[in-house]
């Protein structure tokens, strides 16, 4: 039992991570948590089922044409959007995504409209590989290893290219950024591409798991994003670390307390959390100047 | 023809009038001091040309080596070969020493010419190359002020701003900073250094200019400036003689307005 709720706590906990991520790359570089990330995601996958459904695609040729779109809109919000905002505070960039949000759920729902889809997958929700005690499906094992690559890529990218490190800097430092010559506003849509991409994969990760319909990602929204507040909002690993922490906790919680009140743990978390270590387990603490 | 030429800006800050109206013409391969009290106003002059206050200067052009940027972007601005190093030197914390190092040079493409960069800066200042893979929030304020202007040189830039480089240091380390713009300058980079280190920054300087209020009030030869009974005063501390009675009856008093 333990062991079986271990392998689909990591598996939810690899989606957690992925929206966590995505929340943390905006929130470091603009000090705003996008809650615009899940519709983003949610609309992503929409258009990979679209292409896949209406179109009779080919799983790659779909479920590339969902990501590019995914950047695209992404860099597109940021650009006419948050940038239009003159001496924006938090608050009203916050304001703003909360705004995209209901954009484009509003969107999504007038497309595609409310009722439940299912998305298909390449891999199978129910081959399963047995691993001792427990087992796995393939879909399982998918998920876990999309992350876990993406991840790689991200620590990759954030450690050896130019735009990566410059991406560092602009999120420490706008000004030393801009008179350095990084154009930060670039830089910016490149933030929103990037973590709009990593949403729509944890979107279309999820979809065959649930059923797509525009409420897909309201739930693993505010996982990821308490799996964001539990790693700590400042640090790219300790959010996915949270997400997979979010995800093991309360898959185990479900199995030995109680199914009804599975939802409530990442709440009870980001509670606590925010009780007794406000910064997140795993940030630095690292005050920034203002 | 000036290197940079500075006519007659104006900076408002919101609603306060910051710079009045200064000019300011730099020739090439020349180290100019501005100099003047807290809240003269040096810092904004660099930080107009900088465009890194929106919308400013008000009124007013720069031109620099004939082509007007006023207004422009910071980011536009470095790619014409203009580096800056801010005030409280604004490094990357959570950066490495190298990775600092290596966003000075953002905008440039050359591979060789950048590892040449390297070696000639960790030439300047050795420190950089024992702590180049940690992380520059750790260092100290000297290495910090060190590391911000290898940065700047990074660029590899024809004109360079210093915005107080001895703020806060030892004053061996400032001799040593010092030395080593004067070195930088020997090399054929144009400066424009903003001090509160009258004395140091006179020292190095071939032009001085002090601001008050806004205004330059006095311009010469670094070495004039220090010669002057007014300057002596009011910016070097140097005393004047007392009278025969042993206590000076009078007190001199210098507006400029």
């Amino acid at each position: 039992m333990f062991l079986q709720l271990l392998v689909s706590g990591i598996s939810i906990g690899s989606i957690y991570a992925l929206v966590a991520l995505a929340m943390v790359i905006i929130y470091k570089t603009s000090e705003v948590p996008n809650f615009a990330q899940g519709e983003m995601a949610m609309i992503s996958t929409f258009i990979a089922f679209m292409f896949l459904d209406t179109y009779g695609q080919s799983f790659i040729v779909s479920f590339t044409g969902a990501l590019g779109f995914a950047v695209a809109l992404g860099a597109f919000l940021e650009f006419v959007f948050l940038r239009r905002a003159k001496d924006p505070n938090v608050l009203s960039l916050i304001l703003i995504t909360l705004g995209f949000e209901m954009m484009l759920y509003g969107l999504a729902s007038w497309k595609w409209g409310a009722d439940q889809k299912s998305f298909p997958f390449p891999v199978s929700d129910f081959d399963i590989v047995n691993l001792g005690q427990a087992v796995a499906s393939h879909l399982n094992i998918a998920t876990l290893f999309v992350a876990l690559f993406l991840m790689f890529i991200l620590f990759l990218f954030f450690k050896y290219t130019k735009v990566g490190i410059a991406m560092k800097a602009t999120q420490q430092n706008m000004i030393a950024a801009r008179i350095n010559g990084i154009r930060a506003n670039r830089i910016l849509s490149i933030t929103w591409g990037m973590s709009s991409f990593i949403g729509a994969v944890a979107g279309m990760m999820l979809a065959p798991i649930a059923t797509l319909d525009p409420n897909l990602m309201m739930d693993p929204l505010l996982k990821g994003f308490a799996a964001a507040v539990l790693g700590g909002m400042t640090t790219l690993v300790g959010s996915a670390i949270g997400g997979y922490l979010l995800g093991i906790i309360e898959t185990l919680f479900g199995g030995y307390v109680s199914l009804q009140f599975k939802s409530i743990v990442a709440f009870l978390i980001i509670v606590l959390v925010l009780c007794f270590k406000p910064s997140g387990l795993f940030a630095k603490h690292y005050v920034r100047r203002v | 023809m000036a290197f940079l030429e500075i006519k007659n800006i104006e900076t408002f800050y919101g609603l306060i009038y910051a710079l009045r109206g200064v000019s300011l013409s730099l020739e090439e391969g020349t180290i100019t001091a501005i100099l003047g009290n807290n809240g003269a106003g040096k810092s904004t002059i660099l930080k107009t040309v900088m465009g890194l206050i929106e919308d400013q200067p008000d009124k007013g052009t720069i031109e620099f080596m004939g082509k007007r940027i006023d207004r422009k972007d910071p980011e536009q601005l470095v790619r014409l070969g203009i580096s800056y190093v801010p005030e409280g030197r604004e490094i990357f914390d959570e950066l490495t020493v190298r990775e600092n190092l290596l966003m000075g040079a953002y905008c440039r493409h050359d591979r060789a010419g950048i590892k040449q960069d390297f070696t000639r800066i960790y030439g300047y200042f050795s420190v950089l190359e024992e702590r180049e893979g940690q992380l520059a929030g750790t260092l100290s304020g000297g290495e910090q002020q060190m590391l911000a202007i290898g940065r700047a040189l990074m660029n590899g830039p024809k004109l360079l701003f210093l915005d107080e480089p001895s703020l806060g240091l030892s004053p061996i380390l400032v001799k040593e900073i010092f030395a080593i713009i004067k070195k930088i300058n020997e090399e054929g980079i144009t400066i424009l250094l903003v001090e509160q280190n009258a004395r140091m920054a006179l020292k190095i300087a071939h032009v001085g200019l002090i601001l008050e209020n806004g205004r330059f009030v006095m311009k010469g030869k670094a070495a004039d400036l220090m010669e002057d009974e007014d300057v002596k005063e009011f910016y070097l501390g140097v005393k004047q003689t007392e009278s025969a009675k042993g206590y000076q009856r009078w007190k001199r008093q210098k507006r400029w307005r």
